[in-house]
């Protein structure tokens, strides 16, 4: 029987010929990784095993992001507990800060996931690397313990969506404008325990950071996971990266899909998710006066070289508004130093930002960029959820990296294409 | 088993996010993070929540972040039982991982009001209304996830199930 992508990698890691949508499988792991907020819970929970060491310790990836640099003493206390249990079943992925980045940019950057591996994380939006062709999904704490411990997860397989994507996009917009125009389409429930396939001719025209925003936002739709196929692109991407050899796995053509959408990328427009949730999404011409007091530029959605570029592209010879705080945030060291030496920091510097080591911080209303009660941001992180980040009655606007620095210039919301 | 107690109600896609802020994270002290359950959106959840009552809630309960917190914050906070139209998937596997039992049951979502006593039997996934003197049946887990739940969680039933 015809299988999916995800259906064909799940079965391989099941060592099962086929599996469908439903079944209740157990699956190898290819990878596990947790973070300095979610870790700690797993660490107390992988104690119970009473084992003295993870299942495989190449395939165990911890990284400290969220509340790192630490942010305060109790913060400090869980990046220790982290690093303890690091060096105690000597993890050989442990990235300490200095090497550390946002943890979904990190991973594909150090060649750590390939095409057709099966990945679980304790962070929602581990669904990231669907960009690469794998099969990676966020879990809870206990999952991940029982991963380090058993080096297996149990996973009903998932019904999936198709978009089947045509022609490529107009200038200014990005991948962000693809994920947030399909989740304003079907709803931060409309793919509720499915998988968001990606597909079609106009996939090829996708850079690999607009896929890995579009795959990293697949929960927002309530995804288990995005997937795209793997082309020369990601081939390529997986080479240079250094990643182990790719198990190309494609969609089998007459595959089963809950539901078939046909996006033409030159129709999608800017798109701005408007408080509290995701799917509310306006094109830009549609947004109105919202004057707004801060940007971020940054995430595991949109902290890459070419999210920066794109911004960059934007500020340059341009100003942030007077009163508008713009935060540059680059997702890893290698970004921050690409960026560093295309010279997009002197950009970013004349133009009134500010640029940070990489971490989660204000995306989850942790520090580094906290609102004040009325204060609106527009921000190119991944949820706009009631006081994420900060007061119970700021407001967060989720836009592509160019719509929030045109944002920054204009100190409202702002078509990059009017700053002309 | 059953749980019997008053109803807290919520609609629909209530976040980990409210559940339990961030701000709140840099401790996994389950005591700690019940202080907080719901503040962003109940305030006086916590000042008003005794052991047993049942969260009752719309679609999506739970979406958002994987933080394991969110579940332990309510199960810590004394609810007895989850009961909504739908969960998000990472929290549905969370909470049966911790043993926060949840049952997904649209009807019962629809008519259930705020403080009414509701019962559930976990066993037979029977919902009572109580004060409307309405019953609900709720989908029942697959065995697989029953075993889990029966033996106290994930890690229990996994080192049972290494012993076997």
């Amino acid at each position: 029987m015809a299988m999916t992508s995800t259906e064909k990698i799940l079965a391989r890691a099941a060592g099962l010929d086929e599996v469908h949508a439903g079944q209740l499988i157990m699956a190898d792991l290819d990878l596990v990784l947790g973070n300095d907020i979610t870790s700690p819970v797993a660490i107390e929970e992988f104690a119970r095993f009473g084992l003295d060491r993870v299942f495989d310790k190449d395939k165990v990836a911890l990284v400290p992001d969220h509340f790192a640099p630490n942010k305060d003493i109790k913060a400090a206390t869980q990046c220790k507990c982290v690093r303890t249990f690091a060096r105690r079943m000597d993890i050989t992925n442990y990235f300490e800060v200095g090497e550390m980045g946002v943890e979904h940019a990190l991973l594909p950057e150090k060649g750590l996931v390939t095409a057709g591996d099966v990945v679980i994380g304790a962070d929602s939006h581990t669904c990231t690397y669907g960009a690469l062709g794998a099969f990676s999904t966020g879990v809870g704490s206990t999952d991940m313990a029982a991963g380090m411990a058993t080096g297996k997860a149990w996973f009903k397989v998932p019904s999936a969506l198709k978009f089947n994507l045509t022609g490529s996009f107009r200038k200014y917009v990005s991948g962000k404008d693809l994920i947030l125009h399909i989740i304003g389409m079907i709803g931060v429930d409309g793919a509720l325990y499915m998988t968001m396939e990606f597909d079609g001719p106009g996939v090829a025209s996708l850079t690999m950071d607009d896929r890995f925003t579009v795959c990293n936002m697949a929960i927002e739709a309530g995804g288990k996971n995005g997937i795209f196929p793997v082309d020369e692109k990601t081939l390529a991407y997986l080479k240079e990266a250094g990643a182990r050899e790719p198990r190309i796995f494609t969609s089998d053509p007459d595959a089963v899909y809950e539901k078939v959408y046909d996006i033409d990328l030159s129709t999608i427009e800017s798109t701005v998710a408007f408080p509290h949730l995701p799917e509310n999404t306006h094109v830009i011409g549609e947004c109105g006066d919202v004057v707004i007091d801060q940007v971020v530029i940054g995430s595991c959605t949109n902290g890459r070289l070419s999210d920066l570029e794109q911004a960059a592209d934007i500020l340059r010879g341009r100003h942030v508004a007077k009163g508008v705080r713009c935060l540059v945030i680059p997702a890893t060291q290698k970004v921050y130093r690409d960026a560093m030496k295309e010279g997009l920091f002197d950009i970013f510097l004349d133009a009134g930002c500010v640029i940070s080591t990489p971490t989660c911080g204000p995306c989850l209303g942790g520090y580094m960029g906290i609102l004040a009660e009325g204060e609106r941001c527009v921000s190119t992180t991944n949820r706009n959820f009631v006081g994420r980040m900060g007061h119970v009655k700021s407001e967060v606007y989720l836009a592509s990296p160019a719509v929030a620095a045109a944002s920054a210039v204009a100190g409202r919301i702002a078509d990059p294409a009017g700053l002309e | 088993m059953k749980a019997r107690g008053r109803v807290f109600r919520y609609y629909d896609n209530v976040d980990t996010d409210v559940i339990i802020p961030a701000r709140y994270l840099n401790t996994s002290s389950a005591s700690e993070l019940a202080q907080h359950c719901m503040e962003d959106i109940d305030k006086d959840f916590v000042s008003r929540v005794k052991k047993g009552d049942i969260i009752v809630a719309g679609a999506n309960f739970g979406c958002g972040s994987s933080r394991e917190h969110a579940p332990l914050a309510i199960k810590e906070s004394g609810i007895g039982c989850v009961i909504a139209t739908t969960f998000a998937r990472i929290f549905y596997r969370n909470a049966i991982n911790i043993g926060l039992p949840i049952l997904e049951c649209p009807e019962a979502s629809r008519a259930i009001e705020a403080c009414d006593e509701v019962e559930v039997d976990f066993d037979t996934g029977l919902i009572r209304d109580i004060t409307k003197n309405l019953e609900f049946k709720a989908e029942p887990f697959p065995p697989f996830m029953q075993a889990i739940i029966a033996e106290g969680g994930l890690v229990d039933y996994l080192k049972k199930e290494a012993t076997k």
